[in-house]
């Protein structure tokens, strides 16, 4: 019950901030979160789940089932609980959303109360998408969460904020029911080897030889394929995997810091979590027979993304472009299908999560003081605001790669689980290429911080440049600290994941 | 078990009672020697206990199991009494409770109160009736008994042109749709000799008179094409519900359009089923046409509005597509009972949240806030309970899951794509997104753009907003108790197939 007790006391939470008096209700939230933080510590201390949950063998810690639904011989259920996948992902969700909280107080001077009642409702969807191991359940987890990112975005973002949550809102909703479509015909191919819409249950029985049958005229492979490639589409928009990427820059740069940083930094792992649980899961043997599709798509994502990212002026938009050439190494790691392949993966979702989400609030510190986040209209900032200038430096450190961050440790972990791949034909050639993605954000990163945080000083907007406060600058050390613990103690977390990856591979070939 | 047996007759207490609460009604008016000086809370009263008691027996039988094994027959199997029967009765009696106690205040002002209520209880024993028709005498009679005072009720407001125009053409279009309705009947007599739904499935020979019975299903599909407000009879909706009293409109929309669906149900599992009437017309293929049609239209066209009122009635229009589904999807590899229970409940899901969706409109036109999706700018920050509440209603009517909208809605598509119609799922599952950006148009009005003039909001309707916050409580709630719903909605749908 420790599961539910989290996201009641979040739901909870988000209903009393909603009624707290705009004055109080920052506070009253950072507090708040505080619960599900600590409780999420708890349960990782605690966790005892074995292997992966959902495949045979594995046994989820915190598990609860309750009947929920029945469906004229389809049980769903309520079915929760979590693996060594799911756990960083807890974490890493409670964590950036008490730091999103905290580095809210200063932009956010309006509505405060339904702001921080939102971002609330959003952890609540966030925690429920990685718990969830009920296809509805989870699916409900899934689109409730663009409900709060809806208004987050509408309400507090930037001149053309209407525009960019409504692209999101449709595009994001668009790829969901694509991906339900896919998937339900899966399950209807499956027939009546399964009585329930649990996730286990469904990927243990496609494991079965001969139990998909034939459906609505597609045979057992076809019907792999194309659920395999609906779900793909639908997923790859959230990631987003280029070409499905556009909504993405709009949103981040209209969102507010605060929901820029939970975007990042949690939302975009949704989609390379479902891919992972979904796609890599339950359909290997179709992920194998097009590992050099996928492999392409990753590639060009890291490369365009990153190309991408070196033209913009904008800040936030290098990081948020920078974001799309991250996710194009999970993607590569997922596909390897080897330990390190799926693990690292698994470890850069954690950590691009950290450190994405320090890069947009550190860009949002600044942002706070200067009131400008073009590259051009400032230099010189490392006299006047030390300390963020500092963290700045050591999270594009992180995000380059530099050892003793996590950065580092999840990209050495997908290359070296990239390049001996027997999946992938031609893998030294695909990580080859993406490894020189790392050089392309090195030069980005380098040529932004060059500009903007060294050199004379200068400013093009006409604001006092101060120290930032004490409540901007904790939650930036706070992630750091996460930064640089994950990237000395891998194991961590990295332990529980390879656990957790492990089962996949012997659903046959791999290393 | 019941502890005292009930006889067979009080089966139809759901829909007697709603027919004696239209007379006591009419009585109380007569007892006022003045017109006109009934008290309007006496009315509401009167109604509300009506429309409660009606859902109570609804409940109660449904609970009970009341006709669930075998259908109770009435009549010599004129009507009868299943759970189908029962679902509808819900559905109809939980709506005119809502209308009911929101009409309290939007009609306040209005002369013939006693009539308006009355009206109303007289088309909710029709629509009721057209739960329980099992022969199409019976269900032409409970047609046309909630089809005529519809057409009074929607030009009520008689000094206003828009509910008088609106009202025209509803009558207009329905008299001619009953016309092709009951012409359909006669085509099926003809070739079947029989009027009773049993009996004409098993009269049904596809050698003998072919096309004639083809042409009277075809027919018959009209009629109820009209009822359900769907593609191509649905010309009449948009301005029947954007000038009706916008609790009429509520109304109709919600319930008129279950009831019609019901009947479509029954109809064409019972008396026609597919494998019977192989032959003479595949009116699988004739639905899914008229599914995608309905759909695209009423998204399509909800998407261009600028009236909230009007988008509402269009994507009305759409949703009756999506549960047209229902009949498309009933293709041999289908699961029967799922593929109608979704139809169903998403008819239950809807008649809370559409019919709360016009209860806003009619709030708003009880502030004489403007009917535009500008006029509504800012109105959050006046109304906030009522804005979360509008806010629950059209992202449920969109199929996210702030309420059980979205169950609903998914089963239905699910429902589609195990009958392996994937394409009519996708097809839904486009029109669908596409209602999330006119759906989010009103939220983001509400709650995101600046008011461009101060609203003068003197009074908090309590009738209005009580309605409003149960529809929505409801609406929230059938999300976790979904099971509860579909549980009675797929085994009354198992029953008939």
């Amino acid at each position: 019950m420790l599961l539910e007790a989290l996201l009641a006391s979040v739901l909870l939470g988000a209903g009393i901030v909603a009624l707290a008096p705009n004055r109080y209700a920052g506070k009253l939230a950072a507090a708040i979160s505080l619960v599900p933080l600590v409780g999420s510590l708890y349960l990782w201390s605690a966790f005892d789940g074995v292997a992966n949950a959902l495949l045979s063998g594995g046994e989820p810690a915190f598990e609860t089932t309750i009947a929920w639904i029945d469906l004229a011989g389809y049980q769903l259920q309520w079915h929760v609980g979590l693996d060594g996948v799911s756990v960083p992902l807890v974490i890493l969700t409670t964590i950036l959303t008490t730091a999103a909280i905290v580095s809210a107080w200063t932009p956010i001077d309006e509505r405060e109360s339904q702001f921080y009642a939102l971002v609330l409702l959003l952890e609540a969807g966030l925690l429920g998408v990685f718990a969830a191991l009920d296809f509805f359940l989870w699916f409900v987890f899934w689109e409730v969460v663009l409900v709060p990112m809806y208004f987050l975005i509408a309400i507090w973002g930037g001149p053309r904020r209407k525009y960019a949550a409504i692209k999101f809102f449709v595009y994001t909703n668009v790829a969901s029911l694509a991906m339900f479509i896919g998937f339900i015909a899966l399950v209807f191919g499956l027939g009546d080897s399964v009585t329930t819409l649990g996730l286990p249950e469904i990927t243990q029985a496609l494991q079965e030889p001969g139990a998909l049958g034939e459906f609505a005229g597609l045979g057992p492979a076809a019907l792999k394929a194309a659920a395999f490639f609906a779900m793909f589409a639908g997923f790859a928009v959230k990631v987003p995997m280029v070409p499905f990427h556009t909504w993405l820059p709009d949103a981040h740069v209209e969102a507010p810091t605060p929901v820029s940083v939970l975007l990042a930094g949690v939302l975009l792992k949704m989609g390379t979590y479902a891919l992972l649980r979904f796609n890599f899961t339950m359909l290997p043997d179709v992920a194998k027979a097009n590992a050099e599709i996928i492999a392409i798509f990753a590639v060009v994502s890291v490369i365009y993304g990153a190309l991408l990212a070196l033209a913009q002026r904008d800040l936030k938009r290098i990081v948020a472009y920078s974001s799309i050439s991250s996710m194009g190494y999970v993607l590569l790691g997922l596909i390897a299908y080897t330990v390190h392949g799926l693990g690292g993966a698994t470890f850069q979702m954690v950590s691009h999560g950290f450190i994405s989400g320090l890069m947009f609030m550190v860009v949002g510190v600044i942002y706070n003081q200067t009131h400008t986040r073009m590259v051009g209209d400032m230099s010189g900032l490392a006299d006047r605001m030390p300390v963020t200038v500092g963290i700045f430096v050591a999270a594009a450190f992180g995000y380059m790669g530099l050892p003793l961050m996590s950065g580092f440790a999840a990209e050495v972990l997908i290359f070296l689980g990239a390049f001996p791949s027997t999946v992938l034909p031609g893998a030294p050639i695909f990580t080859a290429l993406a490894m020189f993605g790392i050089v392309i954000v090195a030069g980005y990163l380098l040529l932004a911080m060059q500009r903007t945080l060294f050199g004379p000083f200068s400013l093009a907007t006409d604001y006092e440049l101060g120290r930032a406060p004490v409540h901007d600058v904790a939650p930036l050390v706070v992630l750091l600290a996460c930064v640089i613990a994950l990237g000395v103690a891998p194991d961590l977390f990295y332990g529980m994941i390879q656990d957790a990856v492990r089962p996949i591979l012997e659903l046959g070939g791999g290393v | 078990m019941a502890l005292i047996e009930l006889p067979t007759w009080a089966a139809l207490a759901p829909a007697l009672v709603l027919g004696a609460t239209a007379l006591v009604l009419f009585l109380i008016d007569s007892i006022e020697p003045e017109p006109d000086t009934t008290s309007p809370t006496l009315l509401t009263g009167v109604g509300l206990a009506g429309a409660l008691s009606a859902l109570g027996f609804n409940v109660w039988y449904l609970i009970a199991g009341t006709g669930q094994t075998t259908a109770i027959e009435l009549f010599g199997g004129q009507l009868m009494v299943d759970g189908m029967t029962l679902v509808l009765g819900t559905i109809v009696a939980s709506v005119l409770a809502l209308v009911v106690i929101a009409s309290y205040d939007y009609i306040a002002e209005e002369p013939h109160q006693a009539e308006y209520f009355s009206l109303l209880f007289l088309a909710a024993t029709g629509m009721t009736l057209l739960g329980s028709v099992d022969s199409f005498a019976t269900a032409f009679i409970a047609l046309e008994l909630s089809s005529l005072p519809s057409y009074a009720l929607v030009s009520y407001l008689k000094d206003n042109r828009g509910s008088v125009e609106a009202g025209l053409k509803y009558f207009l279009v329905g008299a001619l749709s009953s016309a092709i309705f009951a012409y359909g009947i006669s085509l099926v007599y003809g070739a079947t000799g029989s009027l009773q739904f049993d009996a004409v499935a098993s009269a049904v020979d596809p050698t003998a008179l072919p096309g004639i019975l083809g042409v009277g299903i075809v027919m018959i599909v009209g009629g109820v094409a009209f009822k359900t407000a769907s593609v191509p009879f649905h010309f009449w909706a948009p301005e029947a519900y954007e000038g009706a009293p916008t609790p009429i409109s509520a109304f109709i929309s919600s319930a008129s359009k279950a009831a019609g669906f019901v009947l479509a149900f029954r109809i064409f599992t019972t008396a026609f089923p597919i494998d019977a009437v192989a032959g003479t017309i595949d009116w699988l293929l004739l639905f899914q046409v008229l599914a995608v049609a309905t759909m695209v239209l009423g998204n399509f066209a909800a998407a261009t509005q600028e009236n909230v009122k009007r988008m509402l009635a269009y994507s009305s229009v759409g949703h009756a597509g999506y549960v047209l589904i229902a009949l498309a999807a009933l293709t041999p590899q289908a699961n029967p009972d799922l593929v109608l229970g979704a139809g169903m409940l998403h008819l239950l899901v809807y008649g809370f949240m559409n019919t709360g969706a016009f209860l806003f409109v009619g709030l708003a036109e009880y502030w004489d806030v403007g009917r535009t999706f500008e006029d509504y700018n800012g109105l959050a920050s006046e109304a906030p309970v009522a804005s979360v509440a509008m806010t629950v209603f059209l992202f449920s009517l969109a199929g996210l899951p702030v309420g059980a909208g979205f169950l609903s809605k998914y089963v239905l598509f699910g429902a589609a794509v195990g009958a392996g119609l994937w394409w009519l799922a996708a097809i839904g599952a486009i029109a669908s997104a596409l209602s999330l950006f006119y759906y989010s148009r009103v939220v983001k009005a509400l709650w995101i753009e600046e008011p461009t003039e101060e609203f003068e909001i003197d009074s908090y309707p309590v009738g209005l907003y009580t309605a409003i916050v149960v529809a929505a409580v409801v609406t929230v709630l059938l999300l976790p108790a979904f099971g509860l719903a579909s549980e009675e909605a797929i085994a009354a749908a198992g029953a008939l197939v």
